[in-house]
């Protein structure tokens, strides 16, 4: 779909750009020791640190990722929501603690405390570079994504806007601009998704909804005789050649040469579609016309509406929390889905057809093809749902970019209450999310081209206000989260690598301005990654960050704190393993082979997509050879940073 | 400011082996209840579908009923590990 450029998204969005610049500058021209810089001097409050975890956590993969999931597959997409939130628990009960008590400014140091090993300085301090960069691509594709359709900039202006400003952030202050920029964020996100929650709430749910401005939107037509469509005057039916043949599809020529297709229901019943086709040459006409948005062009309309609600009504009016969910559960929504058909000149159409699907179907897990197979009774089918579920719940305790959020509160307390905040932030917006995604599934202004769009066009069905503010709300959020993800970076590199594994000898200020390189080094890889990757899927990515954070941290953090024989050769080795495998495992995977390589997806060399149920035990597993071959530490009382 | 390498003094709080014992073995314990509930949510799912498409509670699914529950425990664990967990000196 082409989108309309918003004025008003552009000039909030500044005004929210300008006011983070501004707080970074001030704060940046009052902190200036090491500790200010990497953890904030230990000086945050704790509640401003605990909405700063979610805003921190809330990133753009999770807020416009989740949302668009639920709107085009429905309850598949709540699944991340429970999956994110539930991995706080790993944080909070295992993780936070010891981390607070072990580390200073990074999660290597923790992990060292015990051995003072280099190689752990250097295996810990790679993973968190990696693991970091995995996790940057979705945020700077998601920023560019973002920018394409409501500023009307091309993709990488957006890339390079983003990085731009989230390097200047994190150069001027440090973790003390990051914190509030998240806490700005933070607040923002959870606050307007509350409000526009109560606004899908108050507006019910209809089969013929309107947009903002009380237009009817088009309601796409369904068993239609087909005797209607090829018996109109001047009507030709095409033939059914090359790659059409066998096919569902009608295609009929109207009298002003204008070609539709109808997919065929049942006997002598045609339903509408909307067809994208690219020519060879990559001109491309919608529904039969040039694609634009003037006279005789055509553009995609936009959908999501139910089409048949519980107790036969055309409208609900307004509805309560629940009775907005059973009223879902017993109607039936119009969900979209595609076909390629290869034509024969060497350009490609994309069919996009009409696919009514009941509540009860849509409500449940497995309604969306990611997950489909996980109704099969095939138990390998299984694995890559439990595996990703896996994931998510070990992932999030091993996020370098959260870990660190430990080292900006003053005591083991703050560290508990803020998590506490944190988790409660975040579990409310999650629940919040499933009503969002549900909203915009019936909003009628889906785009089903680009899913990533579904939350701020829920907006648009409101207000042009509205979609202007959570668009700006959403940059925000990018920013925030990458501004988050390349400080862990900076520390990694100028705290472990420089510092503990090279033992350069570098005083506060030398300390600081090596971190501020690394930072700005971080930004223009994380531009070029995002310019790079502009086709991927941002939510899919995420998953895979989590994958390789949980294999390759989680089994290390763990046994360090639960298992006195561990040794340093052990903790390096889980380490180094669980990042190479859950990498490995993912470039050899189905979904990899698709969308990176172009590859048949059957040829994938892995049975699953997601690695985490193979190479989170295989990290531990690892990590127990190891420590048992290798000679016990002398020392094993774990002791304090100070000590 | 003192000391910039890794193991530089800084004051900390006080260490106290009962409180760091008993914190942890609390923590594992709520720990272990959330996995269970979050297992058998997973299991449920993965090896009952139907089950978690019907009506459970005022007509709303199972599915969409335990995954507000699995964030509300969440929520609660959280705390109630607050309020019964020992404070450092």
């Amino acid at each position: 779909m082409i989108h309309a450029t918003s004025l008003t998204a552009v000039l909030i969005f500044l005004f929210f750009a300008g006011i983070v610049l501004a707080i970074s500058f001030y704060l940046g021209s009052r902190a200036k020791s090491a500790s200010g810089y990497f953890a904030a001097g230990g000086g945050i409050h704790w509640a401003v640190n605990g909405i700063a975890f979610a805003g921190d956590y809330l990133s753009a993969a999770s807020f416009l990722g989740i949302c668009g999931m639920i709107a085009f597959f429905g309850y598949d997409g709540f699944l991340y929501s429970i999956g994110y939130l539930a991995g706080w628990i790993v944080a909070l009960f295992i993780v936070a603690e010891p981390l607070k008590r072990l580390g200073r400014f990074t999660f290597a140091d923790a992990l060292d405390n015990k051995f003072n090993s280099r190689g752990i300085k250097l295996a810990a301090a790679i993973s968190t570079l990696v693991v970091s960069c995995f996790y940057l691509i979705p945020q700077m594709v998601g920023a560019g994504a973002l920018v394409q359709p409501l500023l009307g900039f091309p993709h990488y202006v957006g890339v390079i806007g983003v990085g731009l400003i989230v390097t200047l952030i994190v150069t001027t202050a440090g973790m003390v601009s990051t914190t509030w920029v998240q806490f700005i964020k933070g607040s923002l996100l959870v606050v307007l998704c509350a409000v526009i929650t109560v606004m899908i709430l108050w507006r019910g749910l209809s089969t013929k909804p309107t947009d903002a401005a009380g237009r009817p939107v088009h309601i796409a037509q369904r068993n239609v005789p087909a005797a209607e469509i090829t018996g109109a005057p001047g009507a030709v039916v095409l033939p059914e050649d090359g790659a059409w043949a066998g096919k569902p599809y009608l295609r009929v020529r109207d009298a002003a040469g204008r070609v539709s297709v109808w997919r065929r229901e049942g006997a002598a019943l045609l339903a509408e579609t909307q067809t994208m086709m690219v020519r060879a040459d990559g001109s491309k006409l919608v529904n039969g016309l040039p694609r634009g948005k003037g006279a005789g062009e055509a553009d995609l309309y936009p959908v999501g509406y139910a089409s048949k609600l519980a107790g036969g009504v055309e409208e609900t009016g307004p509805l309560g929390p629940l009775a907005f969910l059973r009223t879902l559960q017993q109607s039936e929504v119009i969900l979209w889905s595609s076909d390629k058909i290869a034509e024969a000149d060497g350009g490609t159409t994309t069919i996009y057809y009409q696919k009514p699907t009941p509540g009860s179907d849509f409500m449940a897990p497995g309604s969306s093809p990611t997950f489909r197979k996980v109704r099969g009774d095939k138990f390998a089918d299984k694995l890559d749902f439990l595996s990703l579920m896996l994931a998510l719940f070990c992932g999030t305790a091993s996020l370098p970019h959260i870990l660190i959020r430990y080292y900006t509160v003053k005591d083991q307390a703050s560290a508990r209450k803020s998590t506490v905040v944190g988790i409660a932030a975040i579990g409310f917006f999650y629940v919040l999310t499933l009503y969002l995604g549900l909203g915009a599934m019936t909003s009628g202004t889906l785009d089903f081209t680009d899913s990533n769009m579904s939350a701020p066009l829920l907006a648009r069905s409101f207000n042009e206000l509205l979609f202007a503010v959570i668009s700006a709300v959403a940059f925000t959020t990018v920013i925030g989260t990458v501004s988050g993800l390349i400080m862990a970076a900076s520390g990694a590199v100028a705290h472990d690598l420089m510092t503990n594994f090279l033992q350069m000898k570098l005083d506060d200020y030398q300390k600081v301005r090596a971190a501020k390189i690394a930072a700005v080094c971080v930004g223009l890889l994380a531009i070029c990654l995002g310019i790079l990757f502009s086709k991927m899927n941002v939510n899919f990515l995420v998953g895979w960050a989590f994958n390789i954070a949980a294999s390759a941290n989680l089994p290390a953090l763990v046994m360090l704190l639960f298992w006195k024989r561990t040794t340093k050769q052990g903790i390096t080795a889980a380490i180094v393993v669980g990042m190479v495998s859950s990498l490995a495992w993912i470039l050899l995977s189905a979904q990899a082979f698709r969308d990176v390589y172009g590859l048949d997806p059957t040829r994938a060399l892995v049975p699953f997509s997601q690695p985490a149920i193979v190479t989170i035990p295989l990290g531990f597993l690892v990590l127990i050879v190891v420590s048992l071959l290798t000679p016990r530490h002398e020392d094993n009382a774990p002791r304090p940073a100070t000590a | 400011m003192a000391g910039l390498d890794f193991k530089a003094p800084e004051a900390r709080e006080q260490e106290d082996a009962a409180v760091v014992a008993h914190n942890t073995r609390l923590g594992l314990v709520l720990f272990a209840v959330y996995v269970a509930f979050y297992g058998s949510f997973m299991a449920l799912s993965a090896f009952r579908p139907a089950a978690m498409s019907r009506p459970f509670l005022g007509g709303v699914n199972l599915a969409v009923v335990y995954g507000f529950a699995l964030i509300a425990a969440a929520i609660v664990l959280a705390l109630l590990y607050m309020r019964i967990c020992r404070k450092a000196k």
